[in-house]
């Protein structure tokens, strides 16, 4: 009854139903964090704009974010994966979205930043809809645990336009 | 004629009772994974992650928890896919997004965060965008480092083959 393997299992059994509820617990307490984050991003310059060889439209720009993702970050996350997408309706497509720029944030530290870049990604339409299109530019995050369930939002930015002719 | 006798000495009652937890036992394993993948409509509801391509995220061995349903599928996600001809699903985020306004079907990008480049060369020959059939679910929950002991017994297969005869064995023997 009182054996060796029968005292192991009971305490491997107990341990490792304690880890769980930690894990769970952790987890759950994300749920009461409301986080407040705040951010901007400019276009500074269209660099340029142009139709490839096989009709598609593609657009490089320069661009500024700026950020204060702190409040995102709670004892239980590890990152904070952020990027910022341009997002537009055309005649064929219900949606669209490119994503332009990413980063991983490591840690409350680097949360509040200011970033000055190129699309990192290449912005092309499928099609040739981009002459002064209407776009909006969202900058999503998605909160990655230590443990547990993965969060993500996002804050939509509108009345960006592109130019009327390519350049 | 002594070995015969301790043939007989061997209860069958006890025995078949034994076998029967162990049937229990390994149904109710099936039960569960079953009603999971119901649940998240899921093929695979739990995948390990093999590869460093979503790092300092996901480690090699950490394990994710899938969930498919009807919702579009949008920048920013992480979803598995599985490329036709490979048989290895592939746990990446989607960075672009085309949705069709007729159809509803939908143009998929995908990039490991710790890629330098985007997936399409992962992709089977010429294609460009990954469709909706192509995705087998989306990474909803993580839990680190758990998957390990699969990755250590799909790659050094006697440490299984130990891991079940030791267990059958205490099976076997245990007298409660």
């Amino acid at each position: 009854m009182h054996s060796f393997w029968y005292r192991a299992n009971a305490v491997l059994t107990f341990g490792v139903t304690m880890l769980a509820a930690m894990c769970t617990l952790a987890s759950i307490s994300d749920n009461f964090n409301l986080p407040s984050p705040s951010a901007e991003v400019k276009i500074l310059n269209i660099n340029w704009f142009q139709k490839q060889a096989n009709g598609n439209d593609e657009v490089s720009m320069t661009l500024n974010v700026s950020s204060d993702l702190s409040s995102l970050f709670t004892w239980n996350t590890k990152q904070v994966f952020v990027f910022v997408a341009a997002e537009y309706e055309t005649p064929q497509n219900a949606l669209n979205q490119v994503s332009l720029w990413d980063g991983i944030i490591p840690s409350k530290e680097h949360s509040k930043f200011w970033i000055h870049t190129t699309n990192k990604y290449r912005f092309v339409d499928q099609g040739s809809n981009l002459k002064g299109k209407d776009f909006n530019l969202t900058l999503h995050w998605h909160i990655m645990p230590k443990t547990g369930k993965m969060f993500a939002d996002k804050i939509v930015m509108t009345g960006y336009r592109l130019p009327e002719e390519y350049r | 004629m002594d070995c015969i006798k301790s043939f007989r000495d061997v209860k069958i009652r006890p025995a078949l009772i034994q076998l029967l937890n162990l049937g229990i036992l390994i149904c109710s394993a099936l039960v569960l994974w079953k009603g999971l993948m119901c649940m998240t409509a899921c093929e695979s509801p739990v995948v390990v992650v093999l590869t460093g391509s979503m790092e300092p995220g996901f480690r090699r061995g950490d394990i994710l928890f899938l969930h498919m349903n009807k919702e579009p599928i949008r920048a920013g996600e992480i979803v598995v896919y599985n490329v036709d001809g490979r048989d290895i699903p592939i746990v990446h985020r989607v960075i672009k997004v085309h949705e069709r306004k007729d159809t509803g079907e939908i143009d998929i990008l995908t990039k490991g965060d710790n890629n330098p480049v985007d997936d399409i060369s992962l992709y089977s020959g010429g294609q460009l965008w990954l469709n909706r059939h192509h995705i087998i679910g989306r990474a909803k929950g993580y839990l680190p480092y758990v998957g390990y002991l699969t990755i250590i017994m799909t790659e050094t297969p006697m440490i299984k083959y130990a891991l079940i005869g030791v267990m059958a064995l205490l099976v076997m023997t245990t007298k409660e």
